[in-house]
């Protein structure tokens, strides 16, 4: 069963859900921190990677005896990746998203796609947590491909919980695509509930299962539940609003180790939710 | 005409809310709701929307279902597998378009041999000009899977430069979107001063440096307040530690308070209740010295 | 010798853009004629993303020698650099006194010590 945890702002306790979670669960874990521009997962955990792989996207590379400058390569990509001005192109592999219009449309086969590497995948073992995260090469814009490679460590038939990006752009939907439930985290104020609409549009067009984990309970008032309940969305957990899970954060450890008083609280999320 | 623009990296620090007492403690501002992945400013500032206009970035395709031949070669070539293929009410085999998975790159209306694909530019959300309590607002609404981008930020910024000018409001209140990419860059560039909204955890402190480096490239004045501080005394320090260190100067502390949040249920900016972190805003405020 | 510069008019009174990318208009002068023509960018300007790119692509194709702006950034110099056009910055109000500026010598040369930024 994979699950992924998301909202739609961030700063929302998101990775706090996420990690609590998985240190929660009893059996084998992968925990995938899918936050690729921002991984931050790992600073709940001290395991150092022990695997690290390279991810790579194809980007045209031009043959300079080949080509006549033309520019049809450039006039085609949407992207803004290649410019020209007469002479051979200049490529902007970052800005790449790989479609290969370039290759297909040059007149005198110029161009040849190669590897880019875009970012790195790294694997760590913390007890029963596999943490598998992607990070994404500074200087590049696309998160998508990485994504799919991180996921494209998930093992069949185990249990994982993915860790998306906040927002409800590209790299949320390619976090939550095939994942069989979603955790929308949110905050029972103006702010959360604006954001946690806009998360179950999102949610509802891909068309998977969701619930609601409520952090920080107590600080605002029942806009969020009455949303939930007129909508019929699973309120699966309410998080109190304790200024030492704020502080227990801010050092980088685990509620669940430091407050164990809240053991119970995600004991009954993942039965909500993985142990289902 | 000045224009103060403020981010925060990081999600969650309070920008949002720090940005709208601004708004109610400046004199006569135009605000601009740069933060369109979580918009939130009209929340506190009920905006009263005077015009709209649909905004418009990159491409989508869309496949003339009663003209398809399924040949698939659509499909062949889609490397973002957007083509589907389904059976229409009619009994006809055709493919169509996936708008969330396609990244709009036109090779599939290349492949087309039918050239029944159609390219039209895609409709991402809207921007919208609005009276509020504190003068005039100008923000955005993205749509799902709708990204935020340089364009738009530059769009919003403009119309609020554009407004100020008009009609000679001394200052341009930004709230920046998050992280440090290109919209980040086209909240900032050409700003008088950039205030970077941080707080007191691991995370923040690593966005922080990030974004420090980008305001100083662009030869911005940068500014740093660390909001709810006394949840990590010690590392607030060292935050303003660094901060400096950057470059950048400290305007204050503010301090955790949850009667920012009880501010928001009723519509409120936090300056206009008596909470305790007022005195700490407003602190802030005096000292980017608008 | 050509000289472009970023900006918001089509006069040389008109205001020095401080942006590259998203600038309004490019004004080109032309030193040895004393004339000058004026490109519109809003093609570039109107791009989700790569406007600085395909600004500077705009600038080579206008056969400039030089570019005076406000900022560029690091992808928009790469092609500014390939395309052996000169990096100018001033943050003087309008494009005249630029001008006067460059014809001065007053500008520097940008070198490329900052330009691979990290962080787009």
């Amino acid at each position: 069963m994979n699950i992924a945890v998301a909202s739609g702002k961030g700063g929302t306790g998101k990775t706090t859900v996420s990690v609590n979670l998985a240190r929660m669960l009893g059996s084998k874990v992968q925990l995938l921190d899918c936050d690729v521009e921002e991984p931050n997962a790992h600073l709940f955990f001290q395991a150092e990677p022990k695997e690290k792989m390279e991810v790579t996207i194809p980007v045209p590379q031009v043959d300079e005896g080949l080509c006549d400058g033309c520019g049809e390569c450039a006039k085609f990509c949407r992207y803004h990746a290649i410019v020209s001005f007469g002479t051979t192109p200049l490529i902007f592999p970052e800005m790449c998203h790989g479609c290969g219009g370039c290759t297909m449309v040059c007149p005198k086969k110029a161009i040849r796609e190669m590897d880019k590497r875009i970012g790195m995948v790294e694997t760590s073992q913390t007890g029963h947590i596999t943490l598998i995260q992607g990070r994404l090469d500074v200087g590049v814009a696309m998160a998508p491909p990485l994504i799919r490679a991180v996921k494209g460590c998930l093992q069949e038939g185990g249990t994982a919980i993915l860790d998306a990006p906040p927002g409800t752009s590209c790299p949320v939907i390619a976090t939550l695509r095939n994942t069989d439930f979603v955790i929308l985290v949110t905050e029972p104020t103006p702010f959360g509930l604006n954001d946690l609409q806009l998360a179950v549009d999102m949610v509802r067009e891909i068309g998977i299962p969701f619930g609601v984990v409520v952090n920080r309970f107590g600080v605002g008032d029942n806009r969020v539940h009455q949303f939930c309940s007129e909508q019929q969305i699973n309120v699966l957990l309410e998080i109190p609003d304790d200024r030492r899970i704020a502080e227990t954060y801010s050092r980088g450890e685990l509620i669940v180790d430091s407050l164990p008083e809240y053991r119970q609280l995600f004991k009954g999320l993942l039965d909500r939710t993985i142990n289902r | 005409m000045r224009e103060l623009v403020i981010i925060s990296g990081k999600g969650g620090t309070g920008k949002t809310s720090i940005t709208a007492s601004f708004a109610i403690l400046a004199n006569r501002p135009v605000v601009a709701d740069c933060d369109v992945d979580a918009a939130d400013l009209h929340l506190i500032l009920s905006p009263a929307i005077k015009s709209r206009y649909a905004f418009q970035a990159g491409y989508e395709a869309g496949i003339r279902e009663k003209e398809c031949i399924a040949c698939g070669a659509c499909m062949a070539h889609c490397r973002f597998d957007a083509v589907r293929v389904t059976i229409t009410d009619a009994g006809k085999k055709i493919c169509f378009i996936d708008p969330i998975a396609c990244e709009g790159c036109g090779v599939c209306v290349r492949v087309c041999p039918e050239h029944v694909i159609d390219f039209s530019e895609r409709l991402c959300g809207e921007w919208m000009v609005s009276d509020t309590r504190c003068g005039p607002l100008v923000h955005a609404r993205l749509g799902v899977a709708a990204e935020n981008s340089g364009k738009l930020v530059s769009t919003v910024r403009q119309e609020a430069r554009r407004i100020a000018k008009d009609d000679n409001h001394p200052l341009v209140i930004v709230d920046g979107p998050p992280g440090i990419g290109c919209p980040v860059i086209a909240s900032i560039t050409g700003s008088s001063t950039v205030l970077v909204i941080t707080e007191p955890t691991v995370s923040g402190e690593h966005d922080l440096e990030r974004v420090l480096s980008l305001t100083r490239h662009f030869q911005i004045p940068a500014t740093v307040c660390v909001n709810k501080w006394d949840i990590n005394p010690e590392m607030t320090v060292r935050i303003e530690d660094k901060a400096r260190q950057a470059g950048a100067r400290i305007v204050g502390r503010i301090r955790y308070d949850r009667s920012i949040t009880k501010a928001q249920m009723i519509k409120k900016a936090v300056v206009e209740t008596d909470a305790p972190c007022v005195e700490d805003i407003k602190n802030v405020w005096m000292q980017l010295g608008f | 010798m050509k000289i472009a510069f970023t900006t918001s008019g089509s006069e040389l009174t008109a205001p020095l853009d401080q942006r590259f990318g998203r600038a309004f208009k490019f004004l080109v002068y032309d030193l040895e004629k004393d004339t000058f023509e004026v490109i519109d960018n809003k093609q570039n300007l109107d791009a989700a993303q790569g406007a600085g790119i395909q600004s500077a692509g705009t600038v080579a194709r206008s056969g400039a020698d030089a570019l005076v702006s406000g900022h560029c950034g690091p992808k928009a110099f790469r092609v500014l650099l390939a395309a052996g056009i000169k990096v100018f910055y001033s943050d003087v109000p309008t494009v005249s006194e630029a001008l006067d500026a460059y014809r001065q010598g007053k500008l520097i040369e940008s070198g490329t010590a900052d330009v691979e930024g990290h962080w787009e």
